[in-house]
């Protein structure tokens, strides 16, 4: 009998498993929670894997800054937020260029599924706290925020919602972890409003070939259509259905 | 088409029924698919479907009877938070003739009113007013927060859900169409009809509501003269 002793690096790709035990379009186990928080207008709880996010959204009211008011529509302001203790190492506190840009994108993911116009001169809070973070936050920050803005009773044209697809030892996978993104080639985060799945917002990070990019692409869409079950009956749960 | 039933729960973006049928409250149309824009109940009426939110904001319509809480008092007028988006003021000519003079004499902040909105302008300020019947200061009570949209279930068909609660807890209740409602009486019937008030907010989309209230009431009451 004869024996063949691969490295760990072939083994991974022959099994057509992940690290984890995933299969390339498997998602982490999600869980979401909608309307726990008290004080605010709405808010949602997201557990992905190993990330653990809380979304208040507060809204819409007034605006206190008269410059940010628009006399047609709400205005919609994000802020991501990493806890210190939601990394291996100590993250300093207070915001920094990833987290400026990460509320940024994920106002403007946000925004196109809004129905801002019925609130002229008002503006709409989400505040995203991140407790623990284990790849994929930004996503899982904008699937979280649409829970709760949709639990506030924001008037919505659809829901939206994230998913990132990537590229790792040379194969196309979903929902990257954290140890994925580093060891990997590319990541790509793409949110979409499920219904007509328009892209609201698409990062990438890394290489990748143009053929790459469209099955990353498709697999980005149907790992959001899977998440999006889940946000829905999220939302159901929480009126006793 | 239809996709679905009377009194379901529906989230924003889930598709309600295609072709022939028409639009309402909550709902927008796309092509030709009728979509909710709310987390709420569906509501089909001669092939008009609409949605009832089950959480709302508080958007301030002429006519309507309020209560508000003065946060700010300025030279000829007073600031109020009426639990909405927008702030409403009230002029001192609503309550004085020409002079206005000491205006804090007359109301101070934190003071709470029974006011009607005379109008609401282009750029949303909200006009109150206090000529009409009930309408002044609240001496004492308790305020409880709703749900703006909860507001008919609360009164019930012709008053009967808040009559009852006025009977069995003896308190004087007064409900504001933005979701506030202030409940004067005995403290610990003030508890009790917060309480009751609290429920039928939480459970204002389950049917057989009315019994459950009456079932809850007589027990809280129970345990207080205990």
């Amino acid at each position: 009998m004869i024996i063949i002793i691969t490295p760990d690096e072939f083994k991974r790709v022959s099994q057509a498993t992940r690290e984890d035990g995933r299969a390339p379009d498997e998602i982490r186990p999600l869980k979401i929670e909608a309307g726990i928080l008290e004080r605010a207008d709405g808010s949602s709880y997201l557990e992905l894997g190993g990330n653990k996010i809380l979304v208040a959204v507060y809204g819409p009211r007034e605006a206190q800054i008269k410059r940010l008011q628009r006399p047609d529509r709400a205005v919609i302001r994000c802020r991501y937020n990493m806890a210190p203790f939601s990394v291996e190492e100590r993250k300093r506190p207070g915001p920094d260029r990833r987290s400026v840009e990460i509320s940024k994108i994920t106002a403007e993911a946000l925004r196109p599924a809004l129905i801002l116009e019925r609130f002229p001169r008002s503006v709409i809070d989400v505040f995203i706290e991140v407790l623990e973070a284990e790849g994929g936050t930004r996503c899982a920050g904008i699937t979280a925020a649409s829970v709760a803005l949709a639990d506030a009773g924001m008037p919505m044209k659809d829901m939206v919602v994230a998913c990132a697809a990537g590229k790792v030892n040379g194969r196309i996978v979903l929902d990257l972890s954290e140890e994925e993104d580093k060891r990997g080639e590319a990541d790509m985060p793409v949110a979409i409003l499920p219904r007509n799945k328009e892209i609201t917002l698409l990062q990438s990070d890394g290489n990748l070939t143009q053929e790459e990019f469209e099955e990353a692409l498709d697999l980005a869409i149907k790992g959001c259509l899977k998440i999006n079950k889940i946000q829905k009956e999220a939302l159901k749960k929480k009126y006793g259905e | 088409m239809i996709l679905v039933k009377d009194k379901d729960i529906v989230v924003p973006g889930e598709v309600l029924a295609k072709n022939d049928y028409y639009p309402g409250r909550g709902t927008f149309k796309e092509d030709n698919k009728i979509c909710s824009s709310h987390v709420g109940l569906v509501s089909i009426r001669n092939k008009q479907i609409s949605v009832i939110p089950l959480v709302s904001k508080y958007i301030p319509k002429r006519g309507d009877v309020v209560i508000g809480e003065i946060t700010d008092i300025r030279f000829s007028m007073w600031g109020l938070d009426i639990n909405s988006p927008y702030s409403g003021f009230l002029p001192a000519s609503e309550v004085f003739g020409k002079e206005k003079r000491g205006l804090e004499n007359i109301f101070n902040i934190g003071d709470v009113l029974f006011l009607k909105v005379v109008d609401v302008d282009e750029v949303k300020k909200v006009k109150l007013g206090l000529k009409g019947r009930g309408l002044g200061k609240f001496k004492g009570g308790v305020l409880v927060y709703i749900t703006p949209s909860k507001v008919p279930r609360l009164i019930g068909k012709r008053g009967s859900m808040i009559n009852m609660i006025k009977e069995k807890t003896r308190c004087d209740i007064v409900v504001g169409q933005n979701g506030v409602v202030w409940v004067k009486g005995d403290p610990e019937m003030e508890k009790v009809a917060r309480e009751v008030i609290l429920m039928i907010d939480r459970e204002a989309h389950t049917s057989g509501l009315t019994d459950r209230v009456r079932d809850t009431l007589t027990e809280l009451i129970k345990k207080v003269k205990g």
